[in-house]
């Protein structure tokens, strides 16, 4: 039987690879009797939604600009460059 | 030759690169230079010839220096225990009993707020607690949940092993949900 924290670490896993057969059977198992790591399993989704939000909301808030002295950095870098 | 005009792609498309950056490195200094760097190899590399939109093709180059970044970071200073020989996460025993079976400290319920200014403030704190994780696993985060890029290409250009990668996504995806209950959930 696995443990909370194997099955804890299967969960997280499984969203980066394939489980092999084994540990897939184990880790369902694990998951019919214990809603502490179900719970855990959903929090992770959730986690993985909510930081694509999270970047688009970054992403959309056009008052983030690259500060004056940066593009005048960025503008000299670029000519020196060419040069 | 206006459209191949550094210059041009700075003022047009460099608050938005910025702020792509911004996003997943959570640093503006190191969001400028991956900017800076980014107009520099555009403007060295002869490879675009209008057959993208301009924008696409220099946040193509940009997530590219985005990786270069977190590999030297990577390399740099290495997460501690992280070597290969360790069985075990240090610093997960917190979450679970002295044998390991059980949790400690159950997670606890919550999800996303419906309501937008909720979600707003839910997004928030998420930040924040991302600002908290060690960076190198913030960066490895984002790469696989955000960038979705897949596990096998995030080692091959970052030079880890798939157990590393592992270990430090299940660390810092612990770290992230812990971090919101504290300060979502006890708000």
């Amino acid at each position: 039987m696995l443990s909370c924290k194997q099955a804890s670490r299967l969960l997280s896993q499984s969203l980066d690879r394939r489980l092999t057969w084994r540990e897939r059977t184990a880790l369902r198992l694990h998951l019919t009797i214990c809603d502490v790591c179900r719970r855990f399993g959903r929090q992770l989704l959730l986690l993985r939604e909510a930081a694509k939000r999270m970047v688009r909301l970054t992403e959309q808030n056009e008052t983030l600009q690259l500060s004056q002295e940066a593009k005048a950095r960025i503008a000299s870098a670029l000519d020196l460059e060419r040069q | 030759m206006k459209k191949t005009d550094p210059h041009a792609w700075l003022a047009d498309h460099g608050d938005y690169l910025y702020r792509f950056a911004l996003a997943r490195l959570r640093d503006s200094h190191q969001a400028e230079d991956v900017v800076q760097e980014t107009l520099l190899a555009a403007m060295q590399s002869a490879s675009y010839a209008g057959q993208s939109a301009p924008r696409t093709w220099l946040v193509g180059i940009l997530k590219h220096k985005m990786i270069d970044l977190i590999r030297k970071q990577m390399r740099e200073q290495p997460v501690e225990g992280l070597g290969e020989d360790l069985p075990d996460e240090p610093g997960m025993d917190e979450f679970f009993d002295e044998d390991n079976r059980h949790w400690n400290d159950k997670p606890q319920s919550f999800g996303m707020p419906e309501n937008s200014l909720e979600q707003k403030q839910f997004l928030t704190i998420l930040q924040e607690c991302m600002d908290r994780l060690p960076k190198k696993l913030a960066a490895l985060f984002m790469l696989r949940e955000v960038q979705e890029e897949e596990n096998e290409i995030i080692c091959k250009e970052l030079d880890i092993s798939s157990t590393n990668a592992w270990v430090m996504l299940y660390r810092a995806r612990m770290g992230l949900r812990k971090c919101l209950e504290l300060h979502w959930l006890g708000r």
